[in-house]
């Protein structure tokens, strides 16, 4: 059986082209780039290559990438290390959809005598702006703000909101993983001063991240230790994660167009035929405003877990907002936060595409989707008679 | 991925007795679309008063669906006594076992089966009744199913419980309670060994004291306050007077003097010391 992989917000396959890129870092150009003899130091080189072409495709300079070893890493580093460059100011604001990686990390922050402001989302998720800038005072420290999300692919206006937030004296984060390699950023016209991405959610290996931050940024280090990474990052350099990330970065920015029309063009496909073919279901996010790749359609009365292990059996691999998938109780926090009622958060399925994808792993899909949502919905107690 | 075993997965893909029973003897109804799982049993007694057809109909996961499948056929061709002595680690263990997890999908199970023998015996209602007062709000748990489950399946920890009956996996704020519970349990298996009550240090030291002041309302206050959509702030402590102030929701509710009272200084008094005495600061610092 082949493996049909709608779950790219989730992981990525490595591209052929990185794993062909870093094969030689492993037996052959093993050495540390900190080292004073020649063969160490030939490594620095493709260090400064793959630091290149993160900021090419970020369109930023060079010395504004750290490289990290996770977008949750780029997270941590980028909040507790902008605050702790701002020890006078004691509230930071985010808001209630954000990946874990910044809403528990902000969360604790309260436990530091921060004060924490959540901005609520309306039902296609989007942020209420007005009580955004209404929050932001001359004792915020920082404001964290993700890109697109990566439940629903809803895009926020980062660009408008790092301008009101800066103008305001505040640092703006976002963490754009989901963005970066999606849909094109331009760095050199934004506001933004800190950037979070992640190697392996745009075709790089697991275990390599990148912090971009905006020259002049104050930023207190969080890893503390050796030199590398202009002492912003301490610890020997994950080289061939490093060089695959800058692969990846290369090969996003040819893709790029790709990504909007052929993957989009599918993605639409998919939605439209099964909110056409399954009754009782529900779009959640921003159709006007969404990542080109991901959707994510509640079922009525049926359980998410139990929809992915009916399409897990055709190797088709999804993701969903259920409780039950994720070992706690209660049902996605940003679906709920876009008040979609709990009934429509048990049974949310995101599919998220990649370039990878073709039409027919979209068709048998939707072939397959109205049994398995009839096949579950003959066991519902509560579907109406 | 969840490790479910063959006979989880062989349930679910292929459940068995499906449905309705016509004209059922009991109907037993557990869960709700907000808690993630419901299961509605039906059954019919033959002549002699054994079950003789049984059947679901679930929502919910993979192991919610087995469960309430393997339920029927277990019970077929008992009699409602057989029936009821049922326990959920039965059902459990008739599957192979269950993720930790997922093991309150067996209690559904059992607490269905329960119902509906209690709506053939008296013609009541078919829902599941609560018994003794809710503990957890967010899931709608009561002191006595959580002492059943704690009791029936051994357990010891408040992650266990909340794995067996959903009990403390919401907003947190009822874990101190469960944990309540839990001790009262395990006394009475530990009858013997007469239960001390933790030493508290003579005197606290003034760093202890603030340090078990911010922990508390870490970990035993503020969880309680955010389901509600509040938040709590430690300003000060002058020996026994601890001056906190409210966040959010909290700070304009109209009950914020009874979560004062009965949430904030009674937790305060019960985990740090009895002296303290809590007071509200209105206005937030500049």
């Amino acid at each position: 059986m082949d493996t049909i992989y709608f779950d790219n917000n989730a992981t990525t396959k490595v591209a052929e082209e990185v794993l062909e890129e870093i094969k030689p870092l492993f037996c052959d150009l093993y050495g540390n780039p900190s080292s004073m003899h020649s063969f160490g130091g030939q490594i620095g080189k493709r260090i400064d290559t793959a630091r290149c072409r993160v900021a090419s495709l970020l369109n930023c300079d060079p010395s504004e990438i750290i490289f990290t070893s996770c977008g949750t890493e780029s997270d941590n580093a980028a909040i507790k290390g902008a605050i702790a460059a701002a020890p006078n100011k004691r509230k930071v604001i985010t808001t209630r959809v954000e990946h874990p990686a910044v809403l528990a990390v902000v969360r604790d922050l309260e436990n530091l005598g921060y004060t924490v402001v959540e901005i609520g989302v309306d039902k296609l998720g989007r942020i209420d702006l007005t009580e955004l800038e209404r929050q932001i005072d001359g004792n915020t420290a920082l404001v964290t703000i993700m890109y697109a999300n990566n439940e629903t692919g809803t895009i926020f206006p980062v660009e408008e909101i790092a301008r009101m937030v800066t103008d305001k004296g505040a640092v703006f984060h976002t963490d754009a993983v989901q963005a970066v390699g999606k849909i094109p950023l331009d760095l050199a016209k934004s506001h933004i001063d800190l950037l979070s991405l992640s190697g392996h959610k745009l075709h790089a290996p697991k275990g390599i991240g990148a912090l971009y931050v905006r020259k002049g940024t104050r930023l207190s280090p969080f890893m503390l230790g050796g030199h590398q990474e202009a002492g912003r990052r301490a610890g020997t350099e994950n080289v061939p994660g490093i060089v695959a990330l800058g692969k990846a970065c290369e090969l996003a920015m040819r893709n790029i167009e790709i990504e909007n029309t052929k993957v989009k063009a599918l993605r639409d496909r998919l939605e439209t035929e099964i909110m056409k073919t399954c009754s009782d279901c529900r779009l959640n996010g921003d159709p006007e405003s969404r990542l080109p790749n991901t959707t994510n359609i509640s079922f009525e009365y049926i359980e998410g877990e139990a929809i992915l292990l009916m399409l897990d059996r055709y190797g088709i691999c999804a993701s969903s907002g259920s409780a039950c998938t994720s070992g706690s109780l209660e049902p996605s926090h940003v679906l709920r936060a876009m008040g979609v009622p709990f009934t429509a958060a048990h049974g949310s399925i995101r599919f998220s595409l990649s370039r990878y994808n073709t039409a027919d792993q979209v068709d048998f899909t939707i072939e397959k989707m109205p049994q398995i949502v009839n096949l579950l919905r003959k066991l519902s107690p509560f579907v109406p008679d | 991925m969840w490790d479910y075993t063959d006979k989880v997965r062989d349930h679910f893909f292929n459940p068995r007795n499906v449905g309705e029973v016509e004209n059922p003897d009991g109907i037993g109804e557990v869960g709700s679309l907000a808690c993630g799982d419901a299961l509605k049993l039906t059954f019919r007694l033959d002549k002699q008063g054994r079950i003789e057809d049984a059947k679901f109909k679930t929502f919910g996961c993979a192991s919610a669906i087995a469960t309430s499948s393997v339920l029927t056929e277990i019970i077929k061709g008992m009699t409602l006594d057989q029936a009821l002595k049922v326990t959920n680690k039965d059902i459990a263990e008739y599957l192979g076992g269950l993720p930790e997890q997922k093991m309150h999908c067996s209690v559904m199970g059992k607490e269905a089966l329960e119902a509906a023998v209690e709506n053939y015996k008296t013609g009541g209602p078919a829902k599941h009744q609560l018994e003794g007062n809710v503990v957890c709000t967010c899931f709608g748990v009561t002191d006595a199913e959580i002492e059943r489950v704690t009791r029936e399946n051994g357990l010891t920890t408040v992650e266990q419980v909340t794995n067996y009956c959903k009990a403390g996996g919401g907003c947190g704020g009822c874990h101190g309670e469960i944990e309540k519970i839990i001790e009262k349990v395990q006394g009475e298996k530990e009858k013997h060994s007469t239960a001390q009550k933790p030493s508290t240090p003579a005197k606290l030291t003034n760093i202890r004291k603030i340090q078990l002041i911010q922990q508390t309302i870490n970990e035993q206050i503020r969880p309680a306050l955010r389901a509600d959509g509040g938040n709590i702030e430690l300003i000060d402590v002058d020996g026994n007077k601890v001056t906190v102030a409210f966040r959010g929701m909290c700070a304009k509710c109209q009950l914020a003097e009874f979560t004062m009272r009965d949430v904030v200084e009674a937790r305060l008094r019960e985990f740090v010391s009895p002296d303290l005495t809590v007071e509200e600061q209105k206005e937030p610092e500049p």
